[in-house]
C-alpha cells in the first residue's frame, strides 16, 4: 500500500479552495471554524475580508462573483453565523449567483443534540441553495469541495453550502486534486440543432419581432453578450432587457428599447405586447415582467432559450423551447443564419420600427426637473454623465432609487450592474459593492442607495475602511421607504402606514465616525460639485443627496395589469384602477 | 375554450425517480413538493442498487399538464437526481401496492372476512382467535376495494406501502 501524506481537514479545505481558483474569502470567525481560521493565519495565498455581519459576507461574495464571473466564497461559523448568512444565500439563489458558502458545524457526535451554537443549516438552507452538503468524513472533504464549485458554476449557477463539523476539519485525511474528481452533474449546454434551425427560420420570417433578454446571458458570460449583440445587430431587430439583463446588450445602441416590465419603458412594454415573435434569451418570465398573464403578449409566437428546463413553460407557454447555454445557442443561431443566408422582411421591419418610434416619442422616462429641489432622476443622470468615462460598476439597494438607476444609467458593458432582482433584498448594495471593489481594486465602484436600505448593512462601512476599499455610496435620501410610500399613495389611498422614517442618522457624521468621508448636497446646483469631489477621493465616501420626497417611479404597470395598461405619470388616469392581484406583481 | 379546458384538466401521474442514496435526498424531494405546493398522493422509496448507491422513488402526483411538466423539471434540477420518468405518459406500466390489514372479529364476520380475502387473493399472515392480519397486493383500486369491504367486518388497522411502478416490456428507465 502506498502511503499518502495526510493533512488535517482544515489544510485539505484550503488546498482545495486554492485549487479551485479562490483568491478571496469573505467571512467571520467563531468557535466551530477556529481550526480553519488557524490555517488561514499560517498561509498567504488566500485573502480574507473580515465583514461585520455574515449576511454582508454573502452579498460581498455575490458582488465578487457577478462582477468577475468566478465563484464567490464565504466562510462563517455554526449556529448564528450560519443563520445570518441565510438571506444572502436566498438572494443568490433567486438571482442565479455562483457561490460556495462554508459553514462551521458542531462536532459530528454532537449533531442533533441541541449543542451550543448548533443549527440544522443544511435543513434550513435546502430550499434556498442550489445544493448543500454535510461532510461527515475528512476523506470526503476534498471531493465535496471540488464538486461544490462545479455545481455552483455549472448550468444555472447558484449558491452551494458545505457544512463542516469541527471534528472533520481537525481530523487527518487525504487530499484529492480536482482532476481526480468526476461529478455526475452535467447540465446540457448545447441546444438542439433542429430547434435552433427552426428558431432561425421563425426569426427570419418575423414581421414584428422583439428580443427579450435576461440575466441568463450575463450568467453565460462576456462571450454570450458579444454573440447576442452581434446577432441582434445582424437582424436589426429591437431588443429589451430585464433588470438582471442590463449590460448584456449595449445601452447606447439605437436597437435597445430600455428595460421592460413593471417600471420598464413604454416602447419596450408595447413592443412586447404587440410583437408577433418574442425571442427570449435567458430571461424567466418573472411576474414583474409579464404583468397579468392573460394579457401578456397575446399575439406572439414565443421562442425561449434557457439552460434550466424548469424555467420553460413555468409561467408562460412557449412555442419553441431551446434548452442550452446562451453562448452555445447564440453561436449556433448565428452559424445557421449565415449558412442559410437569411434575409429579414425589410418592409415589415421598417413599419414595425415606425410604430416603435411612435412609442419612443412619448419619452416616458422624462421628468419635470427643478432648480429648487434635487430630483432623484436628475441625480442619477448627473452621476452617470460625470462618471461614465471611468466605466464604473454600479450596485444598488432596493426601492425607488434602484428603479431610477435602472432607468437612467446606461450600460455598454456587462457585469457592471449589480442589483438584487429576484429577492429584492434591501441591504444588498453596500456589501456587494465591497465585493466588486475587492475584485477590481482600481475601478470606480458606486452604490446607489436609499436612506432606509443603506441602514440594513451600514456596519460594513467599517469593513470598507479597514480593507481600504474606496467604495462610493450615493444615498438618495427621500426620507421615506419610497417604494412602499409609492404603493401606499397609488394603491392604499395615501395612508402612509409606517413608511416614514422620521429619524435618520446624520449621514455625513456617520461616515466620519466610521473613518470614511461624508458629503452632502441639498440643492440641484450642488450636485455636480459633490459628485466630482466624491470621485476625486481615494477613500470610501458617503454622499447624501437630499431628494424630492414626493417623486414616484413611472412608467408603472399597476399590479394585475397588462403591458399595454401602463401608468405613465402622476396625471395619468389609469392610476386609480389597479387590477386584480390574482396574478402578477403583488408585492412591493 | 376547449383548448383551455384540456390544459386545465387535472390528471394523476406516476413518476419514477432515480436518486443517489445519500442523507437528505428524500427531504429534498419532499421539500420541493411542499415548498412549491405540489400534490403528493403517494411516495415510496428504497435502495435498488447497492453497488452504485442508487434509490428509486415512486411518486404518484396530480396536476395540470403544465404543473406535471414543472414537477418533473424541478425534480431534474436536484443535484442527486439522475433520472425522472413519467410512467403515465411514457407507455404502459404496471403498478402495485401492498397493504397489511388487521380485522378483529368473531363468528360470522370472521368467516366472511376470510371469504372476501380469498376472493382478493389476500393471505392471512397472522391470526389469533379474534383477529387476522391480511396481506393484500394489487393496484391501488383493488387495495381500496378490499379495505372498504373489510370496514364493516371489524377492520381496525391499515398499513400501506404506497405505489411502486415499473414500465412494461424489456427496457429499463
Ligand atoms: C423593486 C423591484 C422592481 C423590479 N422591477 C422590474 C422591472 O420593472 N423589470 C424587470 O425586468 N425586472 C424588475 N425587477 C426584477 C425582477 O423581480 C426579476 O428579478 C427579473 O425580472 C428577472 O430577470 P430575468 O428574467 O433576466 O431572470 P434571472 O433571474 O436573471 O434568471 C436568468 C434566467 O436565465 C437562465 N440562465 C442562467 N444561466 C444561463 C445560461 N448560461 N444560459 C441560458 N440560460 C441561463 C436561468 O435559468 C433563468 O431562467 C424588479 C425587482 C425589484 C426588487
Ligand atoms: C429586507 C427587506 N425588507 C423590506 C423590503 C420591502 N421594501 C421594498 S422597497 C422598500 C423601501 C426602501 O426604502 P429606501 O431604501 O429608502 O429606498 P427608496 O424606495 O426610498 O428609494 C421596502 C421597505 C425589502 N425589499 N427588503
Ligand atoms: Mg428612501
Amino acid at each position: 500500500m502506498v502511503h499518502h501524506d495526510t493533512l488535517t481537514g482544515a489544510e485539505i479545505l484550503l488546498k482545495a479552495l486554492v485549487d479551485q481558483g479562490v483568491e478571496v474569502i469573505f467571512g467571520y470567525p467563531g468557535g466551530a471554524v477556529l481550526p480553519i481560521y488557524d490555517e488561514l493565519f499560517k498561509q498567504n495565498r488566500l485573502r480574507h475580508v473580515l465583514v461585520r455581519h455574515e449576511q454582508a459576507a454573502v452579498h460581498a461574495a455575490e458582488g465578487y462573483a457577478r462582477s468577475t464571473g468566478k465563484v464567490g466564497c464565504v466562510l462563517v461559523t455554526s449556529g448564528p453565523g450560519a443563520t445570518n448568512a441565510v438571506t444572502g444565500l436566498a438572494d443568490a439563489q433567486c438571482d442565479s449567483v455562483p457561490l460556495v458558502c462554508l459553514t462551521g458545524q458542531v462536532p459530528t457526535h454532537l449533531i442533533g443534540n441541541d449543542a451550543f451554537q448548533e443549527a440544522d443549516i443544511t435543513g434550513i438552507t435546502r430550499p434556498c441553495t442550489k445544493h448543500n452538503y454535510l461532510v461527515k468524513d475528512v476523506n470526503d472533504l476534498a471531493r465535496t469541495v471540488h464538486e461544490a464549485f462545479h455545481v455552483a458554476r455549472s448550468g444555472r449557477p447558484g449558491p452551494v453550502l458545505i457544512d463542516l463539523p469541527k471534528d472533520v476539519v481537525q481530523a487527518k485525511g487525504e487530499y484529492q486534486p480536482p482532476s481526480k474528481v468526476k461529478s455526475k452533474y452535467k447540465p446540457q449546454v448545447k441546444g438542439d440543432l433542429k430547434a435552433i434551425e427552426k428558431a432561425v427560420e421563425m426569426i427570419a420570417h418575423a414581421k414584428r419581432p422583439v428580443f427579450y433578454v435576461g440575466g441568463g446571458v450575463i450568467n453565460s458570460g462576456p462571450a454570450a453578450c458579444q454573440l447576442l449583440t452581434q446577432f441582434v445587430r445582424m437582424t436589426g431587430y429591437p431588443c429589451t432587457l430585464t433588470l438582471m439583463g442590463l449590460g448584456a446588450f449595449p445601452g447606447s445602441d439605437p436597437l435597445f428599447l430600455g428595460m421592460l416590465g413593471m417600471h420598464g419603458t413604454v416602447e419596450a412594454n408595447m413592443a412586447m405586447h404587440d410583437c408577433d415573435l418574442m425571442i427570449n434569451i435567458g430571461a424567466r418570465f418573472d411576474d414583474r415582467v409579464t404583468g397579468k398573464l392573460d394579457g401578456f403578449s397575446p399575439k406572439s409566437k414565443k421562442i425561449h432559450v434557457d439552460i434550466d428546463p424548469s424555467s420553460i413553460n413555468k409561467n408562460v407557454v412557449v412555442d419553441l423551447p431551446i434548452v442550452g447555454d446562451c453562448a452555445h445557442v447564440l453561436e449556433d443561431m448565428i452559424k445557421v443564419w449565415k449558412a442559410k443566408q437569411c434575409r429579414i422582411d425589410e418592409k415589415a421591419l421598417k413599419a414595425w420600427w415606425a410604430r416603435i418610434d411612435q412609442w419612443r416619442a412619448s419619452d416616458c422616462l422624462s421628468f419635470e426637473n427643478s432648480n429648487k429641489i434635487i430630483k432623484p432622476q436628475y441625480a442619477v443622470q448627473r452621476l452617470y454623465e460625470l462618471t461614465r468615462h471611468r466605466n464604473p460598476y454600479f450596485c444598488t439597494e432596493v426601492g425607488q432609487h434602484q428603479m431610477w438607476a435602472a432607468q437612467h444609467l446606461k450600460f455598454d458593458l456587462p457585469h457592471h450592474w449589480l442589483t438584487s432582482g429576484g429577492l429584492g433584498t434591501m441591504g444588498y448594495g453596500l456589501p456587494s459593492a465591497m465585493g466588486v471593489q475587492m475584485a477590481h481594486p482600481e475601478a470606480l465602484v458606486i452604490n446607489i442607495a436609499g436612506e432606509a436600505s443603506i441602514q440594513m448593512n451600514i456596519q460594513e462601512m467599517a469593513t470598507l475602511v479597514q480593507h481600504r476599499l474606496p467604495v462610493k455610496i450615493v444615498i438618495l435620501n427621500n426620507q421615506y421607504l419610497g417604494m412602499v410610500r409609492q404603493w401606499q399613495e397609488l394603491i392604499h389611498g395615501g395612508r402612509y402606514s409606517e413608511s416614514h422614517m422620521i429619524h435618520h442618522p446624520d449621514f455625513v457624521k456617520l461616515a466620519e465616525a466610521f473613518g470614511a468621508v461624508g458629503l452632502r448636497a441639498e440643492k440641484p446646483g450642488e450636485v455636480d460639485e459633490a459628485i466630482k469631489e466624491m470621485i476625486a477621493v481615494d477613500r470610501p465616501v458617503i454622499l447624501e443627496l437630499r431628494t424630492d420626497a414626493s417623486e414616484n417611479v413611472f412608467p408603472m404597470i399597476m399590479p394585475g395589469m397588462a403591458h399595454n395598461e401602463m401608468v405613465l405619470g402622476p396625471e395619468d388616469k389609469g392610476r386609480d384602477k389597479p387590477g386584480s392581484e390574482q396574478d402578477g406583481m403583488v408585492l412591493v | 375554450m376547449q383548448v383551455t379546458k384540456a390544459i386545465e384538466e387535472i390528471n394523476r401521474h406516476t413518476v419514477a425517480v432515480l436518486v443517489d442514496n445519500e442523507s437528505g435526498v428524500l427531504a429534498r424531494v419532499i421539500g420541493l413538493f411542499s415548498g412549491r405546493g405540489y400534490n403528493i398522493e403517494s411516495l415510496t422509496v428504497a435502495e435498488v442498487d447497492a453497488a452504485q448507491k442508487l434509490s428509486r422513488i415512486t411518486i404518484v402526483t396530480s396536476g395540470t399538464a403544465m404543473i406535471i411538466e414543472q414537477i418533473k423539471n424541478q425534480l431534474r434540477r436536484l443535484v442527486p437526481v439522475h433520472k425522472v420518468h413519467d410512467l403515465t405518459i411514457e407507455g404502459p406500466h404496471v403498478s402495485r401496492e401492498l397493504a397489511l390489514i388487521k380485522v378483529v372479529a368473531t363468528g360470522d364476520k370472521r368467516v366472511e372476512s376470510l371469504r372476501i380475502a380469498d376472493i382478493f387473493r389476500a393471505r392471512a399472515i397472522d391470526s389469533t382467535n379474534e383477529s387476522f392480519v391480511f396481506e393484500v397486493v394489487g393496484a391501488t383500486e383493488k387495495v381500496d376495494a378490499f379495505i372498504k369491504l373489510m370496514e364493516p367486518l371489524g377492520l381496525t388497522d391499515v398499513s400501506r406501502t404506497g405505489v411502486v411502478a415499473i414500465a412494461r416490456g424489456p427496457n429499463p428507465i
